[in-house]
């Protein structure tokens, strides 16, 4: 078979000047202007769209089942406001009066009652310092200090002790704010980790190489579930005898280490896409190795790295609810326990939603910001 | 002049200790000996431990009786069967939710993706709320969620939804009539699986076919033609046995019948719905991957769209789309792992019933980490084989 046509050099520069980048082409519509493009098609097109009205009356049918009776259950003949269980039982929607019983237990666990704001305020620090670092114009050296204040104030507000606040032990810590001192002390602890590991398994010492990637290889065989039990039973038995770190500490080292392996792995993708020339001009001017890293390497490595960072992160702070089987008093573990009361159980739908409807926002809003920067980066520097 | 010959080849005046190969030994030493270090201090401290606190080590646990009911197991169990049995068993299940999870999970995925990118307003919005909805949830929460629904939302056995006669649909499970076994059944096995052989065999003379003569083969209705009918054929040539053990109500529970409980119903809902909506954007991402030139010249040369999909795009964008999917078939597995929350015996669930009563947490959550291992193993090289299957067809 010949070719029919040879392109013009012009034509094959043209061709790879076009975006390569899948994710970033328009959505495709093969269709479009087909009619005009081919008539014999039209048939065809029109009796395959029989399929297509078919399916479009039965996704209309679906969402006039199933729209009308969500938004009486969901809103209308939903009970808002009662202390009363047996309300509920009669009324024909949902019960959101549980969440306005319980939301605080939900929120916050076993802290102490007159306590809570300190959570809340430790919430607000956080959001507030995440939502500062989600903007790269602030991307600067005095991030790392705000950082630090927060988590100091964080810990200051939680435990307490100081200033008037009563001590609350980490064990009465619960909720939202353990949910998100697991994800951010553990992507923050495990970030270094993580780029040690990630250079480590680029090596050129075959020593450092195979026990990096004999850990990596590891941690990402076997399920969380299995490391958290090995943070909540074997730990102790690690430990020299007299010696005990609590419950939450285990279960954090747990996640960090797990998180760790997997976070290398994004950061191993971001130095294998750093151009070999920048290593080779690295050594020409003489750098050692952790200079070349620092200085040449890593800034530009982290930087390709930060949408698949990010979507660990994503799936670290899902993970976290993991920590129920271990008995930790997640966000997720006190939905749960809000539901023990057997007067209240019949409304469990109400109490996971709530709870779905803070983690979706959370993982909603990171995913969006992962996109946003995948496209930031586009425009910027990897083109060159 | 004479100088520079012997300056070339003069070593450089370093200190040893600044010399490379001496500080990458020096480096290595220094690693393996923290690991080996790291290492024994553990080992010591949990040997002293267990010492102290009177548990037994080794796997000799494994020989003794277990002495616990798991609610369902593809093997005969009893409880005086042995911990390793049990193990066994855990294993089996886990291996069952993990195996139809991924069949489902993996037609779910298909469908959703191809519908996001459907023509059709509607269905595409229908697919983005499920995936945006889904995989913003963690899958522990909606395995409880599952797990609540059928437990608490369906009726008790006595008032169980019975829309087909034989399946009852309750808070105890779904049950449905079981084909009492007879040898045809065995014939019938045997017929479903030269089907498949048939339906490969099929395949693989047609692609042959078309590549030389360009002539199409209703691949997939003879296939389906070939694993449905020669079953059917063989079961009416049995003599069409239809007795059947059907489920019924007595006292407080259904006797008879298949069961599926609500624990594996609520494992394998969470895990295919989570993983789908995953599968979904990676299949997505695979067929926008596909340049759209290809697209247009399969239709220019009169291919209909489905054969577009099917013989164009979806061979090229199974390339981008299998290693990143493998990655979800190991999420999905070890996911599975999360059945010990709401009570499933699996593995996990198993060997941590066996590491309460015998206290051997050591060798307990080493079972759960290398048979782990091994299963991923096993399916990352299944997945390598098959994606190096896939880029040789491809002739690059």
């Amino acid at each position: 078979m010949t070719r029919r046509f040879e392109e013009t050099p012009e034509e094959i520069f043209a061709r790879e000047e076009e975006p390569v980048e899948p994710h970033l082409a328009p959505p495709a519509h093969p269709a479009v202007g087909l009619h005009t493009l081919i008539g014999g098609w039209a048939r065809q097109n029109l009796f395959s769209s029989i399929p297509n009205t078919l399916l479009t009356l039965l996704c209309a049918w679906i969402l006039w089942e199933a729209v009308p009776p969500l938004l009486q259950w969901a809103w209308f003949g939903a009970v808002w406001r009662t202390s009363d269980p047996t309300v509920c039982r009669e009324a024909e929607g949902a019960c959101w009066a549980l969440i306005t019983e319980k939301h605080r237990f939900i929120l916050f666990g076993l802290y102490p009652w007159g306590e809570q704001w300190r959570p809340l305020v430790a919430i607000m620090l956080f959001i507030i310092a995440l939502v500062t670092t989600c903007y790269p114009g602030f991307w600067r050296p005095w991030l790392l200090g705000l950082w630090t204040a927060v988590f100091a104030l964080c810990a200051l507000l939680m435990w307490g002790g100081v200033l008037g606040m009563t001590f609350v032990p980490n064990d009465q810590w619960g909720g939202l704010p353990l949910t998100l001192i697991l994800s951010v002390v553990g992507m923050v602890c495990s970030f270094p980790l993580a780029i040690l590991l990630a250079l480590g398994r680029r090596s050129e010492l075959p020593a450092i190489r195979s026990v990096c990637v004999a850990f990596i290889e590891f941690v990402r065989g076997v399920p969380l579930v299995s490391v958290l039990f090995m943070a909540s039973v074997m730990f102790p038995l690690f430990l020299p005898e007299g010696v005990t770190i609590d419950k939450l500490l285990r279960a954090q080292v747990g996640i960090i280490l797990f998180t760790a392996a997997y976070l290398a792995e994004a950061v191993r993708g971001g130095l294998q896409a750093v151009p070999r020339g920048q290593y080779e001009a690295a050594d020409a001017l003489g750098l050692g190795y952790w200079r070349k890293m620092g200085l040449i390497i890593l800034p530009q490595a982290l930087k390709i790295s930060i949408p698949p960072l990010v979507n660990q992160f994503i799936s670290m702070f899902k993970d976290t609810s993991l920590v129920i089987i271990i008995g930790l008093f997640d966000l997720l573990t006190t939905a749960k326990t809000a539901l023990a009361d057997p007067q209240w159980r019949p409304f469990f739908v109400e109490s996971y939603v709530f709870v779905a409807m803070i983690y979706w926002g959370f993982c909603f809003f990171m995913s969006r910001y992962s996109q946003f920067i995948e496209r930031r980066m586009e425009t910027g520097h990897r083109r060159t | 002049m004479s100088d520079l010959p012997r300056t070339a080849t003069r070593e450089p005046t370093v200190v040893w200790w600044n010399d490379r190969r001496v500080r990458a030994i020096l480096y290595q030493v220094l690693v393996l000996g923290a690991v080996v270090l790291l290492a024994f201090y553990l080992v010591t401290n949990t040997l002293d431990n267990l010492e102290s606190r009177n548990i037994a080590t080794g796997f000799g646990f494994l020989q003794r009786e277990a002495g616990f009911a798991v609610s369902e197991s593809l093997i005969e169990y009893t409880p005086a069967d042995s911990y390793l049995q049990v193990l066994v068993v855990g294993l089996l299940n886990t291996l069952k939710v993990s195996f139809v999870g991924i069949i489902l999970a993996s037609i779910l995925g298909t469908i959703v993706g191809v519908a996001r990118l459907s023509r059709n307003w509607l269905v595409a919005r229908f697919a983005s709320v499920y995936v945006e909805g889904l995989r913003n949830i963690p899958v522990l929460l909606q395995l409880f969620f599952w797990y609540s629904l059928i437990t608490e939302a369906l009726p008790g056995p006595r008032q169980a939804l019975h829309p087909l006669p034989g399946v009852f649909i309750s808070a105890r499970g779904l049950k449905i009539p079981e084909p009492v076994w007879q040898t045809t059944h065995l014939w019938m096995g045997a017929a479903v699986l030269v089907g498949i052989v048939g339906a490969w065999a099929v395949g693989r003379w047609a692609a042959r076919r078309r590549e030389r003569t360009g002539q199409l083969f209703p691949t997939v209705k003879a296939g389906a033609a070939l694993i449905l009918g020669l079953p059917i054929l063989v079961w009416l040539l049995g003599g069409a046995p239809t007795a059947m053990d059907v489920p019924e109500l007595r006292g407080f529970n259904f006797q008879g019948g298949l069961t599926v409980t609500p624990e594996f119903t609520a494992l394998l809902v969470g895990l295919v719905l989570y993983t789908g909506a995953f599968i979904a954007e990676i299949v997505r991402g695979g067929i926008l991957a596909v340049a759209h030139g290809q697209t247009e010249a399969a239709l220019a040369l009169g291919l209909s769209r489905g054969q577009v999909l099917r013989l164009v795009v979806l061979p090229q964008a199974l390339r981008v789309i299998i290693p990143p999917l493998t990655s979800q078939y190991l999420n999905l597995t070890k996911n599975s792992s999360l059945a010990v929350a709401i009570g499933f015996p699996d593995l996990v669930s198993t060997a941590n019933t066996a590491i309460n009563q015998t206290g051997q947490a050591v060798e307990g959550i080493a079972v759960i980490m290398a048979v782990y291992l091994t299963v991923s193993l096993s399916i990352s090289t299944f997945m390598n084989w098959y994606n190096q299957r896939l880029a040789l067809k491809g002739g690059r």
